[in-house]
């Protein structure tokens, strides 16, 4: 059902690049920096035009699909796109209402509360450490509704029961038929789902 | 869509109230700026009406470039723009529920503060009135030509000076016929042509800005 498949031939940073990715696979764009790895997820999620080439999305290129790619899409980039005068809950319920479903605020609650954020979450973000602010962030994996997530370096700044969590919800997320496309320097261990490389730049 | 175009507009304006300061300054901006005019010209009544509605209308047009800087920049900066542009809607939509915020917070005070400035200045009964129904149809237009630049020098060094030489040209028809029309009632003729033009370039500018702005962010973002 989900398999993406993209052509993408970029002359600056990397060059011919053809790869697809299926059902229930992590995608792991690995690389030195400034090898193009945000670049690359920047381009599958339809932030930046490619070069040449295209990425299609079930066969069709996303250029055509537009919003209706956009809902099949949980991008989370090096920024948290968290509001800081806004609580957690508020952020979150923005978000969804953005990618085209309501939250209950129950449900914001569970999600915020199985990131080990309970008991703040009336506090606007600001006031958040760096490590809970990503994880209010990495709170809408356990949201979403979207089939094809794009993490850019998901793992920074988490301490070792956020990154459980984190490869828990992916494990699940892959196991429901999801895709994943990642870019970490850091190791992590998943359980099931089928993992790929992709190795940019040197 | 709608669901996502309300949630823009109520994000927007709780950040407004809950970063009051921000929102007073560009109201202060405009009260001081006005309030110099009399310092300056002298505190002759005949004087001071006679450039009443053009002082006003200028003072608007700075106040509102002034608080266009922060319209896109503060989401830019924490990532709040990607996940606009990725979001499942159309961009135009949601950009259109910024620009309304925006107007809410930044022009809308203006117009409510604008007869208490033109007492100030000398303007009675009906030209204030005028004043007022000439702000209620321009700053929207402000608001909404502004978003076109702020989108375009997103996220570039010097972006506010930019923005000014881009905007404030295309802010003069604005000008021209929103004091234009209170001149004409001081002179004893109707303001409607006047005030029509506004409400079409209102018009106009609600069909086109949303899109022109929609594509500014997204090259401002590729």
């Amino acid at each position: 059902m989900n398999d993406l498949t993209c052509f993408r031939g970029d002359r600056r940073l990397f060059a011919g690049l053809d790869f697809t990715v299926e059902t229930g696979q992590v995608l792991h764009v690995s690389g030195p920096n400034g090898a193009g790895k945000t670049t690359l997820l920047r381009i599958l999620c339809g932030l930046t035009q490619p070069e040449s080439g295209e990425v299609r999305w079930r066969g069709q290129s996303i250029g055509e699909l537009k919003e209706e790619y956009a809902r099949e899409v949980l991008y989370l980039g090096h920024l948290n796109g968290l509001k800081v005068e806004l609580t957690p809950v508020e952020n979150l319920m923005a978000w969804a209402a953005l990618h085209g479903f309501e939250l209950g605020e129950e449900a914001i609650l569970d999600a915020l509360a199985a990131m080990a954020l309970k008991g703040i979450d009336d506090l606007p973000v600001k006031v958040l450490s760096q490590g809970q602010k990503r994880r209010v962030a990495l709170a809408r994996l356990l949201l979403g509704r979207q089939p094809l997530w794009i993490l850019d370096e998901p793992f920074v700044a988490l301490d070792r029961h956020a990154v459980g969590v984190l490869e828990g919800a992916i494990e699940a997320h892959l196991d429901g038929g999801g895709l994943v496309v990642l870019t970490t320097h850091q190791a992590f261990t998943l359980a099931t789902g089928h993992l790929c490389e992709l190795a940019l730049g040197g | 869509m709608w669901v996502a175009f309300k949630w823009v507009l109520k994000r927007d304006l709780m950040l407004a109230v809950r970063g009051r300061s921000e929102v007073l300054t560009t109201l202060m901006f405009f009260i001081i700026v006005v309030s110099l005019f009399p310092l300056g010209v002298g505190p002759e009544r005949e004087t001071l009406a006679e450039i009443a509605s053009g002082v006003v209308w200028v003072a608007a047009l700075l106040a509102s470039m002034l608080s266009l800087g922060r319209l896109f920049s503060s989401d830019y900066e924490d990532g709040a723009l990607e996940q606009l542009v990725l979001a499942a809607h159309p961009l135009p939509v949601l950009v259109l529920g910024k620009i309304i915020a925006h107007w809410l917070v930044s022009g809308l005070p203006l117009v409510l503060l604008s007869p208490v400035l033109g007492l100030q200045l000398g303007l009675d009964g009906e030209t204030l009135a005028v004043l007022i129904f000439s702000l209620l149809l321009g700053t929207p237009v402000l608001s909404l030509i502004g978003a076109v630049g702020a989108g375009l020098t997103l996220g570039l060094r010097g972006g506010g000076v930019l923005l000014s030489l881009l905007v404030l040209p295309l802010y003069i028809p604005v000008l021209v016929f929103g004091a234009g029309a209170v001149e004409a009632v001081r002179a004893g003729l109707e303001a409607q042509a006047h005030l029509s033009l506004l409400g079409a370039f209102l018009v106009l500018s609600v069909m086109l800005a949303p899109w022109a702005a929609a594509s500014a962010l997204r090259i401002s973002l590729d």
